[in-house]
């Protein structure tokens, strides 16, 4: 065989390997979010699989995946939206929407996604194919002045809920009609609501406020029950403590009856009866929690703090309500993300500049993969979750 | 000359001890983009919390600057720093901010 024909053959198996079939199930991405990058990772094997450059500024930066789980749609804080190819690992598609954003969601249908904006306030509504502008819904608050947005989920039907930060209000929207948005806006439901969450069935919708000691509840199958308050004065008018970083509370953590939710201002996390919404209990930790979420079968409850007790995570036991271990990951640890089926957490510790893989039943470290000031992790199986 | 040196010592020591460090800076400038890039946006441009730059703070005395820094402004989520920083730091991250040549 010449050597001009081994050469031909070299790069026919080279071309068979690169386009060989690969699926994205088990894919996800880590926000590098000082860089505007994104790391694709492969949660299986706990692979890195490369990187994808030019997204802008991450901080806090959210991810929503297509139903296909090939592309994720990456919400920057200066109000880039940049579809990226998991598989291709690069730019799809990528627009600079508004000033400031701070997240968003896509649709129960995967058409369009929805992206809340601080500056100038407000939802924009794009079509999920083409990044294309479907809709515009200013947040002028009934103070007549235009409102940073938050807290905006997906519900069922093509729904959205968000809230108002500056003016104090819940607003739906209905996207059934892409064009023609229809709104019902909830006035007067709570000082400076700063994120929120909606159960899974994408039924219950949860604000919570940083002026007040309370929670902001939305039942969206009876919307004419309008906005109530829930686990009012749960800090029992104690002064709070500052608060280094505002808890998080999209890791929606409902197991049983039960939800779990970060309290402001204090080292308590609270216990709820979601059938009553009263507090049932609080369990104690290590410091003021961000996220409190629970591995996916409801078994055990993750918590990571902000400063200055950003290195610790608290595993409890929901059960019993036990604390099985405080692990100390890594610096700064600013978020968790379960795999599908909740035998494994990745955690991003951005001051060790790496990602940490934990197995949740002998809660031992089992990989760990550099990382440059990683902050959130994303995999694709978000994509079939309401809320998420 | 012992006693001069001395004396310089005993007027420049107070400044010196307040004065952060060249690696407490470091950590100081990492802790303005990370931390409080949180709220502030990284660049500064703003996020939940307001806009930082230089061109908005102008106008603003560094003075009042670390008073917030240190004391928060209550009614908004910007909490008191004081459990963490002394008032050196904040002063040094106050014309960090605006942007001060002599804060590298």
């Amino acid at each position: 065989m010449s050597a001009k024909w081994i050469a031909v053959l070299a790069a026919g198996l080279l071309t068979a390997c690169s386009s060989a079939p690969r699926s994205t199930g088990d894919l996800g991405v880590v926000v590098e979010r000082a860089d505007g990058r994104l790391i694709v990772v492969e949660s299986s094997t706990n692979t890195r699989l490369g990187t994808v450059s030019g997204l802008g500024d991450l901080s806090h930066a959210s991810v929503v995946f297509s139903r296909d789980e090939r592309f994720a749609y990456v919400f920057g804080r200066d109000g880039g939206l940049t579809k990226v190819d998991l598989l291709e690992r690069r730019i799809a598609k990528r627009v600079v929407q508004s000033g400031n954003s701070i997240g968003g969601a896509i649709s129960q249908d995967g058409r369009l996604v929805a992206v809340a904006n601080y500056e100038p306030g407000g939802v924009k509504v794009f079509d999920a194919e083409t990044l294309e502008l479907v809709a515009d819904i200013p947040a002028v608050g009934a103070d007549g002045q235009r409102s940073k947005v938050v807290g905006l989920e997906d519900s069922t039907d093509n729904v959205f809920a968000f809230s108002l930060y500056d003016s104090g209000e819940i607003w739906v929207a209905d996207l059934k009609n892409p064009k023609a948005p229809r709104l019902t806006k909830h006035t007067g439901i709570g000082k400076q609501p700063y994120d929120a969450l909606i159960s899974l069935d994408g039924r219950t919708y949860l604000a919570g406020l940083f002026g007040e000691d309370g929670i902001a509840m939305l039942d969206l199958w009876k919307p004419e029950q309008g906005v109530r308050r829930v686990l009012d004065h749960y800090g029992r008018g104690q002064e709070p403590l500052p608060v280094y970083k505002m808890p998080h509370l999209e890791g929606w953590a409902a197991s049983g009856n039960h939800a779990f939710l970060p309290a402001i201002g204090r080292h308590e996390v609270l216990v709820v009866d979601m059938t009553t919404w009263k507090e049932v209990g609080r369990l104690p930790v290590a410091g003021q929690p961000v996220f409190a979420m629970l591995r996916p079968d409801g078994r055990q409850l993750w918590v990571n703090f902000a400063l200055p007790d950003n290195g610790k995570v608290q595993v409890f036991d929901v059960p019993t309500g036990k604390l099985l271990r405080t692990l100390e990951p890594g610096k700064a640890v600013l978020h968790m993300e379960f795999t599908p089926r909740g035998e494994r957490v990745w955690m991003s510790a951005r001051d060790s500049d790496k990602v940490v893989v934990f197995d949740t039943a002998t809660l031992e470290k089992v990989a760990e993969m550099p990382a440059t000031k990683p902050s959130g992790i994303f995999f694709t199986a978000r994509a079939h979750r309401i809320g998420l | 000359m012992r006693m001069l040196a001395a004396a310089f010592l005993l007027i420049a020591a107070p400044a010196l001890a307040s004065e952060p460090t060249a690696d407490r800076a470091a950590e100081l400038k990492d802790m303005v983009i990370q931390d409080c890039g949180s709220c502030h946006g990284m660049t500064m441009k703003g996020g939940l919390g307001l806009p930082l730059t230089r061109d908005r703070l102008a106008e603003i005395p560094a003075e009042a600057l670390s008073a917030a820094i240190l004391d928060g402004r209550p009614g908004t989520p910007m909490p008191p720093w004081r459990g963490m920083l002394n008032e050196a730091e904040a002063d040094w991250i106050a014309r960090y901010l605006k942007g001060e040549t002599d804060v590298r």
